[in-house]
């Protein structure tokens, strides 16, 4: 019974999803699913922070390594939740002043918005702008030309640099003139291969060539693998001893 | 000089990589822009619509990506008010919200004239991922009964006869990863030909390049599209060559320029070691 109604109710509103999509009359069926897939997904979101209090409660008070970060991850959580709920320093809004909770849980000033202007935003976007530092590195002490494959990305990777920048003009400009001047080809016939267009090329013809066919291996293996869990063939969703 | 740089300590290439960012940003070191086919593209795409067109600007991004995609996001803005378009801004992502008050803070200030509730309307956050995009596909107000301030959408001049969001003319996404404009491009502007271009941070842009022309009109990809979309726009709309404001990507391509050349020195530096290493039987 645990694992058949769970099957019977996946099949069933896998296959509404997939009828109304072909017949008009139940259009309104696959609406109603999906509004109750949102809902699910909202009450997931309680259920993360639930699981996400329970894992770093039990690491602190069995005071594993590390256990002072999940300290830190609770009392931001928590206090995050508080001043998010009780909409700490927001004012009432002009349109229902007279409710002392009508204001937007992030109208400037308000303590989320304190939080969110002067923490998160800092610190999300400094985790991001390490990213660069990183990058540097590891260029420098992995991108090596050893061996034919390792040549081509070497090759792209560098037109993707010069190409993103105004730097892939004043690089080929030189050249292009040379070109056009020796050769006597017409300048707009040599502007693809000015290193900003060229990576744009790349982009449109070998990217997307490759990432098309990536995209179709994967689409046929979502298909194949949805009928079989559908079908109840695959229940590795139902938990692992499935 | 090789012996220096095989063991060079990578503290070195931080501080490096600091400054490269660092003097172009505080020097206002900025290049021209001369931009591409897709970009004139995506921008046609916005300039062609009537005046009073509905545009759906969907900011599905964070903090995390603010440096890439704000300014796209705010020329994006720009463009639809200079061209009077209806916005209706949206978000799957729950960090996006300030986002759009950034963009809300470009109307107030620089289109006074533009009126919140008759010009434009935040819907703000839901969650959900894309499984709002299928539900507000064909009933807007099943998952956005109020706008973000909560105010409700039938009492609202530009939202009172949205039924859904088949009667926009054009999604404009502007995505840092999922839920974003491939999950636009697949619940809402493939099955309901709804015209849809994307701009994405310099990663997310290669997967998208396959939907390129049927399903999505054009891409902008990373600061660099940013940048020559605001040479566009300027060149378009010549009055906003006095906003300062309306330069945001072109500032950030000072920073970027140095910094891949940077990246490019390390690497040939780098191969240089390598080969000298391997021609000393050392590799």
């Amino acid at each position: 019974m645990k694992r058949t109604v769970p099957l019977i109710i996946a099949a069933t509103v896998g296959f509404v999803v997939i009828i109304s999509w072909f017949i008009p009359y139940a259009q309104s069926w696959g609406q109603n699913v999906m509004i109750w897939f949102d809902i699910l997904a909202a009450i997931a979101i309680v259920l993360g922070g639930g699981n996400l209090v329970k894992m770093h409660l039990r690491k602190v008070s069995d005071r594993r390594s590390g256990w002072g970060y999940s300290l830190i991850t609770l009392l931001a959580f928590f206090t995050t939740l508080a001043i998010g709920l009780s909409k700490f320093g927001v004012n009432p809004s002009e349109l229902y002043p007279d409710y002392v909770w009508s204001g937007n849980h992030l109208q400037e000033g308000g303590g989320f918005w304190w939080i969110y202007q002067y923490l998160y935003l800092p610190l999300a976007s400094t985790m991001f702008a390490l990213l660069a530092f990183f990058i540097a590195s590891a260029a420098f002490r992995a991108f090596r030309a050893k061996n034919v494959e390792a040549i081509i990305l070497l090759g792209t990777a560098f037109f993707v640099l010069f190409g993103k920048t105004y730097a892939g003009v004043i690089v080929s400009k030189a050249p292009l003139e040379w070109i056009s001047t020796t050769l006597g080809w017409q300048t707009d016939a040599l502007e693809m291969f000015r290193l900003d267009r060229f990576q744009e090329t790349i982009m449109d013809t070998f990217n997307a060539w490759g990432n098309r066919a990536i995209m179709i291996g994967i689409a046929l293996g979502v298909a194949s693998l949805s009928l079989k869990v559908l079908l109840g063939v695959d229940r590795s969703y139902l938990g692992s001893q499935e | 000089m090789i012996e220096f740089f095989r063991h060079l300590d990578r503290r070195w290439i931080f501080l490096a990589m600091f400054f490269a960012i660092a003097i172009p940003i505080l020097t206002g070191l900025t290049f021209p822009e001369d931009p591409s086919p897709m970009v004139r593209s995506v921008f046609q795409t916005v300039d062609d619509l009537p005046e009073g067109s509905s545009i759906l600007i969907a900011c599905d991004y964070d903090p995390a990506s603010k440096g890439e995609l704000e300014p796209m996001d705010a020329a994006f803005t720009r463009h639809c008010a200079l061209k009077k378009h209806k916005i209706f801004y949206i978000t799957l992502w729950p960090g996006a919200v300030p986002m759009i008050k950034k963009n809300i803070d470009i109307l107030e200030d620089e289109f006074p004239n533009y009126k919140y509730g008759v010009n434009y309307v935040n819907l703000g956050f839901q969650a959900g991922q894309e499984g709002v995009i299928k539900v507000i596909v064909n009933e807007l107000q099943d998952m956005y009964s109020f706008d973000d301030d909560g105010t409700n959408l039938d009492g609202i001049p530009i939202t009172r006869d949205v039924k859904n969001i088949q009667q926009m003319d054009l999604i404009i996404n502007i995505s840092a990863g999922t839920p974003g404009a491939k999950e636009w491009i697949q619940y809402a502007a493939t099955p309901y030909g709804i015209p849809m271009i994307a701009g994405t941070t310099g990663v997310g842009a290669p997967p998208l390049y396959p939907y390129i022309p049927d399903q999505l009109t054009g891409i902008l990809g990373a600061i660099k599209a940013a940048a020559e979309y605001e040479q566009v726009l300027l060149e378009a709309y010549p009055e906003q060559c006095n906003n300062p404001r309306s330069r945001l990507g072109q500032q950030r391509m000072g920073s970027q320029l140095v910094g891949h050349l940077l990246i490019i020195g390390l690497i040939v530096v780098g191969n240089i070691v390598y080969f000298s290493d391997r021609k000393r039987g050392k590799v």
